[in-house]
């Protein structure tokens, strides 16, 4: 098996010498993926955290290794997205097997667009991203991780929170104004301050075994339902790099968990899988169950839920850590208006809102193809052959097949946020969606569409033909909670849509006004351009009074 | 209109498609006959496509439950 990647240090932390404790902004617990994305995202608002972790290292075997477009598309916006495109392997093609057919029943295609920065899907292991993100983090000042340094205790107070932490040198206490509990599954933040997770626990087990050889398999998510290699169960084969591959292989639930952990017993397993032929050397072993678990509110006061601490999901459909970095990406801005005094402590309803909404779209998506792949009475599994079989056949069969409803971004299409729509538009978007990437050039030199906005409030105007930034445009950017725009001209050569796919997508026609949120979710768009009602839509989506009215 | 469930008579010959439906499942097992019956739903579920109307379909059908 492979060794720990590398040791982090413990720091002796400076407030363990002090007899002031220290205030920080946000502290957020936990150092995983989602935990160092949090810490980036609000550097990159301004505003300084601390992020805790009781641990030393990265996670240890691959974990989350299926990286979704949007997930890349917020992570890129963190630092890291151009990395882990090169790294990792990108893959759009699915096939699914049932029985002892050779041949698949069929085969799907995730790519829905061409022309957009990232593909539907990378696999890379979750401790490169980890990495990336530490690498991110060490170039900011705002932000940082105290390794080995465990919250033993938090206590909400009328304007914040005060964390106890313990290490290796003894303990100390932090004040914050929120706390963000990024804290896995088992969160014990969310323990200590008593909050539910209702849910359930599924009556299965499922053993993955990463292994790394050389085979020339295609870079496909190979998907077996009742495989004669692990009959009445199913089994899924999946590339990362470095010749690393996924097993996983569901075992029931009546099983001896330390004899299936055998290496004997899992070679042997490998072996019916994949034939006699090839040499493997493991690289993580592990048996999972899995639950699917939600808290009734992310937001309690002044401590916030994010990803697998607030809810969780079964793995097929890599819903887990792809909705914690939404989760994110909901969150940073709402927070950083708001420390900075320029929204209502209000605006984290809307993330409340939207993410529990998201959370319950994830939780019945993926208890649907739970039962989908362990049908749980026998009028359900032979439901579920007849489809299995008919699909074979039939196209309309193959749309009830469910391996996994993969990952696609939350559309927060009734959010509070958003300004209706006082126009018609040709595009797959509407207020709430995030926005769709397209290629763009900036003076001659090839760039993307998502990489122009965030962060900031950022509007896309398309304008006439000769027609310059119109001044009140500039003047939004002066505005409190300043608004961006970006000038798509025709014919001209600073910030082109030379495909017209921007255009073509957004339908934006001659005179429209596209307005982003800083998570890149468009939340208002115009046939004309109006700074007054662009000011009113802000003011919304920050949870404002509409300029003018009294608060 | 086409949405709800059409509940009025409209096969065209039912002694004939009743008979055949019984001819089916001659000599089958109660499994395989079961079997088979899921296949004939999921095939008449998506020619019937409208969501309402087999929503309807199975509100119907879950009254009837003993």
């Amino acid at each position: 098996m492979r060794d720990v990647r590398q040791i982090y240090p413990f720091t002796r932390p400076a407030e363990l010498d002090s007899t002031e404790q220290s205030h920080v902004p946000v502290i957020i617990v936990g150092a995983g993926p989602i935990g160092m994305a949090m810490g980036l995202d609000l550097a990159l608002q301004g505003i300084r955290s601390i992020i805790l972790d009781d641990d030393n290292k990265v996670s240890i075997g691959s974990r989350a290794i299926c990286w979704s477009k949007r997930a890349l598309e917020v992570l890129d916006r963190l630092g890291c997205g151009e990395r882990m495109l090169e790294k990792g392997v990108t893959w759009n093609l699915g096939k699914v097997f049932f029985g002892e057919q050779k041949e698949p029943v069929y085969g799907f295609n995730m790519l829905e667009e061409e022309d957009q920065q990232f593909p539907g899907f990378i696999n890379l292991q979750q401790y490169y991203v980890e990495e990336y993100l530490i690498d991110e983090i060490d170039k900011q000042d705002l932000t940082g991780i105290r390794w080995e340094n465990e919250v033993t205790d938090v206590r909400q107070t009328a304007d914040g929170a005060t964390v106890s932490i313990s290490t290796p040198d003894g303990d100390y206490e932090l004040d914050c104004g929120y706390v963000i509990a990024a804290d896995g599954s088992r969160s014990p933040v969310r323990k200590m301050l008593g909050f539910d997770f209702g849910g359930e626990t599924f009556q299965d087990h499922f053993l993955i075994a990463d292994i790394r050889m050389k085979a020339d398999f295609p870079t496909e998510r190979w998907f077996w339902f009742d495989p004669s290699f692990n009959p009445g169960q199913s089994a899924l084969l999946h590339k990362q790099p470095d010749d690393v591959w996924r097993l996983d292989f569901q075992l029931g639930w009546d099983i001896d968990r330390e004899e299936e952990l055998k290496p004997e017993n899992v070679s042997r397993r490998i072996r019916a899988m994949l034939g006699e032929d090839f040499e493997f050397d493991f690289e993580w072993v592990s048996i999972y169950t899995f639950q699917c678990r939600q808290m009734e509110r992310f937001v309690h006061d002044r401590v916030i839920f994010v990803g697998d601490a607030a809810h969780l999901v079964s793995p097929f459909g890599a819903r887990g850590a792809n909705s914690g970095l939404q989760d994110v990406d909901n969150l940073g801005w709402k927070l950083a208006l708001i420390l900075n005094g320029k929204a209502p402590a209000d605006l984290l309803e809307s993330y409340n809102d939207e993410r529990v909404k998201a959370a319950r779209e994830n939780i019945l998506n993926s208890t649907r193809a739970t039962d989908f792949i362990t049908p749980k009475s026998d009028t359900s599994r032979i439901f579920r052959n007849a489809a299995l079989e008919l699909a074979r056949d039939y196209e309309f069969a193959r749309r009830f097949v469910n391996s996994g409803r993969l990952s696609v971004a939350c559309i927060h299409d009734d959010s509070m946020l958003n300004t209706t729509d006082g126009y018609s538009f040709n595009s797959k978007l509407v207020p709430g969606s995030p926005g769709i990437d397209a290629p763009l050039t900036v003076h001659g030199k090839k760039s993307w569409f998502l990489k122009l906005i965030g962060n900031e409030f950022t509007a896309v105007y398309f304008a006439r033909e000769g027609e310059k930034i119109p001044s009140a445009a500039i003047e939004l950017e002066q505005d409190s909670i300043p608004v961006k725009t970006i000038v798509i001209t025709p014919g001209t050569w600073d910030l082109a849509d030379h495909k017209g796919l921007l255009r073509q997508r957004l339908d934006g026609q001659p005179g429209s006004y596209h307005l982003f949120r800083p998570d890149q979710h468009l939340v208002a768009r115009w046939r004309e351009f109006d700074p007054e009602a662009v000011r009113k839509a802000v003011a919304q989506a920050t949870m404002q009074p509409a300029p003018g009215e009294s608060s | 209109m086409s949405k709800k469930l059409r509940t009025e008579p409209r096969i065209e010959d039912p002694d004939d498609f009743y008979a055949r439906l019984i001819a089916l499942h001659e000599g089958l097992s109660s499994e395989q006959s079961h079997d088979l019956n899921c296949r004939l739903i999921l095939l008449l579920a998506n020619h019937i496509g409208k969501q309402k109307a087999l929503v309807e379909a199975l509100d119907i059908v879950r009254n009837y439950r003993p």
